[in-house]
């Protein structure tokens, strides 16, 4: 008896919870990122945003979610029910999972493993299935061209978002997202040996995202709301919840690789008080500022447009960018061991 | 080999579409994002207008011509009282001729804002719009201020306007345009020099010269490919002739130039704007001839023979001699035209409605053939098309 809970219940009692204590603050976050979102945008379009539920408005979030909790979830009649179902699900799902990897700080992370800049790329490849089948099982006309450019949309970019992601392996000389963010600890973030990489990078996971301006799925001048537009209520809502837990994931992706994860910026005394944690946090935030400011000040770009700037500019910028890389660093005998 | 017969996708644009300005139904038969034809149907918003007017006096007709196009609804009215002015042989105070200048002037602004704008937010920009729209408000502002009603005026009278403008409001128009080319430079500075806006809008839905003329296409949608076409400078009406202004025209004929056409001419609207409050005339603002426009308030409580005029006005109305006129003045859209058949009565005999935006929706297939379902947005827009008038 004591061997099972000291064996597998105790563990198993310490998995979930160090789970929870990842997923619910991360709910909050993305409450929020939706209220933020409407506050920036709408201060940037001269108009107030959320303003009347509760002080500054700040319980819309909790009002929006509280209304389609309580909605009705219509399924369409021609509509395949079972992958209909599952389809916002495994949005979800999966822009849950992939914070398993994650460091928050020094040795938080909840699965130290490896691989896990591999295991972040299968869990964003496997993101394109919940808005194909959303797109295809609605039986409609725009959710399906939605669901068909989302695809091509977001195997592009995976394309180069890994090839950009090589240079900084080869950099780091790791696959663990714990060393990777250690080896920026001598002050040499990687946003700056590798700038263009960064920029190109950022571009990307607006791409990956469906965020403006490569918003295409849910074009609303087009498609309505593209590949979502016969999910109502819950359904919806994890739709919606996905995409924007997908935006943080994306962001502290792009911290952790580029711009020192938990590491304060400069490594003296007032600046290495504030915990890790916190540097986390702000840097994901300026992260998902850009996210918004793009989206106030951009015009939306074509389906072959898009097309062409990530296979014709990203992939050979990103490709050049890697040989050049490794050879740099063969060439000064610098690659990591 | 066997033969397959591929069908093509048949994608219903509308009636309820985010992006179909109104209750445009669009057919579209697209081979994967290209469109293979696009056909527009039309009625949804079908109200019987030019059989309606048959029966109202001429007064009475007036505010169905805010209805067409109700982003520029005084452009509508003008063209109807000129038509009736014409019948009629009468001649406007010239005080009543600059303030209807300067409000056909000033709904061209509010309409070249609401489609710039929103033209900007079919292709995903949202903040123009937002920032203009509030620019557009104080111009409505004005509008009420002079009028009593935001949108749907009904300002313009066969032989004048209706009141004249408040005390301070054309120092406040005034002061206005200068705010506003502040907010152009703003919203040009968000979109004319945008790669993606310049690749969504540049060489999208070109319209050729020949194409243009013979498919009747006029406005800025005419102007965009380089004819100088302008009626306020071909058959000038009212002040127009006094007025110093120049006819943007754009090179290529497509949705860029047709874009920044509408900017131009909003810079232009305003010199008009400036020109019509510095050389504003004093005096009537409407013809002397109690016949035609009602006696003012305190003379009807003065005088036997204004309250028999005005109880004449407003249940009889007045007669307008036998005759035909076509009258067209350049709407924001284009030249919006009103034929009218008077037989002498005081009601018309028959009232045709010459709309650009039905002239131009014809022509969406011309544009969109072989561009992309984004695009259809993007001529849709640049178009302008407003369904009050397509459909009347």
């Amino acid at each position: 008896m004591a061997e099972l809970w000291s064996g597998t219940l105790w563990p198993l009692i310490i998995i979930v919870a160090q789970i929870l204590l990842i997923v619910l603050p991360l709910l909050g976050a993305v409450a929020y990122l939706t209220y933020a979102e409407r506050k920036v945008i709408g201060a940037m379009q001269m108009r107030r945003g959320p303003n009347v539920v509760g002080p500054f408005g700040l319980f819309q979030p909790i009002a929006d979610g509280v209304k389609l909790m309580l909605k009705e979830t219509i399924i369409p009649t021609g509509a395949d029910r079972p992958v209909f179902i599952l389809a916002p699900m495994l949005t979800f799902i999966l822009a849950l999972i992939g914070w398993a990897v994650i460091p928050f700080d020094s040795g938080w992370v909840l699965a130290d493993i490896n691989v896990g800049v591999l295991y972040l790329l299968a869990i964003s490849g496997l993101g394109v299935y919940g808005i194909i089948m959303a797109g295809w099982a609605s039986n409609s006309r725009y959710a399906l061209l939605g669901g068909l450019r989302s695809a091509a949309q977001m195997v592009s970019y995976e394309i180069s978002m890994g090839l950009i992601i090589i240079s900084v392996l080869v950099t780091a000389g790791t696959l663990n997202l714990s060393e990777i963010v250690e080896a920026q600890g001598n002050g040499m973030w990687y946003f700056i040996p590798h700038f263009p990489m960064f920029v190109i990078f950022i571009v990307s996971i607006l791409a990956e995202t469906n965020r403006a301006p490569f918003d295409l799925p849910e074009a609303e001048a087009e498609l309505v709301s593209g590949y979502n537009v016969e999910y109502s209520a819950m359904t919806f809502a994890l739709f919606f919840l996905g995409e924007y837990a997908n935006m943080i994931l994306m962001s502290a992706i792009a911290v952790v690789l580029f711009l020192g994860g938990w590491l304060p910026p400069v490594d003296v005394a007032p600046f290495t008080w504030i915990p890790g944690i916190i540097w986390f946090a702000l840097k994901i935030c300026l992260i998902l500022f850009i996210f918004l400011w793009a989206r106030a000040t951009f015009p939306r770009y074509r389906y072959d447009q898009l097309m062409r700037l990530g296979w014709k500019v990203f992939l050979p910028v990103s490709l050049v960018w890697v040989v050049l890389t490794a050879g740099v660093l063969m060439a000064f005998d610098a690659l990591p061991a | 080999m066997a033969q397959t017969e591929i069908k093509s996708y048949n994608l219903n644009f509308g009636p309820q579409h985010p992006a179909a300005h109104g209750v445009l139904r669009l057919i579209l038969e697209l081979s994967g994002e290209v469109v293979d034809r696009a056909d527009p149907h039309i009625g949804l918003l079908h109200r019987g207008t030019e059989k309606l007017i048959e029966y109202k006096t001429y007064i009475q007709a007036m505010p169905y011509f805010d209805r067409l196009d109700y982003a520029c609804p005084l452009n509508m009215e003008h063209a109807y009282v000129l038509a009736v002015e014409k019948l009629l042989g009468t001649e406007v105070p010239p005080r009543g001729k600059y303030i209807r200048t300067l409000f056909s002037e000033v709904t061209r602004i509010i309409n070249h804002i609401m489609n710039t704008t929103s033209f900007a937010l079919d292709l995903g920009a949202m903040t123009p719009m937002l920032w203009g729209w509030e620019e557009r408000e104080h111009l409505l502002e004005y509008c009420e201020r002079a009028s009593g009603a935001r949108m749907h005026m009904a300002y313009f009278r066969p032989g004048g306007v209706a009141k004249d403008v408040p005390d301070g409001l054309l120092d406040d128009i005034y002061a206005w345009c200068d705010r506003f080319e502040k907010f152009m430079v703003d919203m040009e500075s968000l979109l004319d020099g945008n790669r993606i806006f310049r690749q969504r809008t540049v060489d999208i839905g070109i319209v050729s010269q020949e194409d243009a003329l013979n498919w009747g296409f006029t406005g800025p949608v005419l102007r965009a490919t380089g004819i100088p076409w302008d009626l306020r400078k071909a058959q000038p009406y009212d002040a127009f002739e006094d007025m110093d202004f120049d006819v943007p025209v754009g090179k290529t004929g497509d949705c860029y130039a047709r874009y920044l056409v509408r900017m131009e001419e909003m810079r232009q609207s305003m010199r008009i704007v400036r020109q019509c409050i510095e050389k504003m005339p004093d005096g009537p603002v409407k013809v002397d001839d109690n016949k035609i426009s009602p006696p003012s308030r305190p003379e009807m409580k003065r005088s036997m023979e204004a309250l028999i005029h005005h109880f004449k006005l407003y249940t009889e109305g007045f007669k307008v001699p036998p005759g035909e006129t076509y009258t067209a003045v350049e709407a924001a859209t284009g030249e919006f035209g009103v034929y009218l058949v008077s037989d002498g009565t005081n009601r018309p005999y028959r009232c045709k409605i010459r709309s650009p935006g039905y002239v131009h929706l014809q022509g969406l297939d011309l544009l969109s053939k072989g561009h992309m379902l984004a695009d259809m947005p993007a001529n849709i827009g640049s178009i302008d098309v407003v369904f009050g008038e397509i459909d009347r």
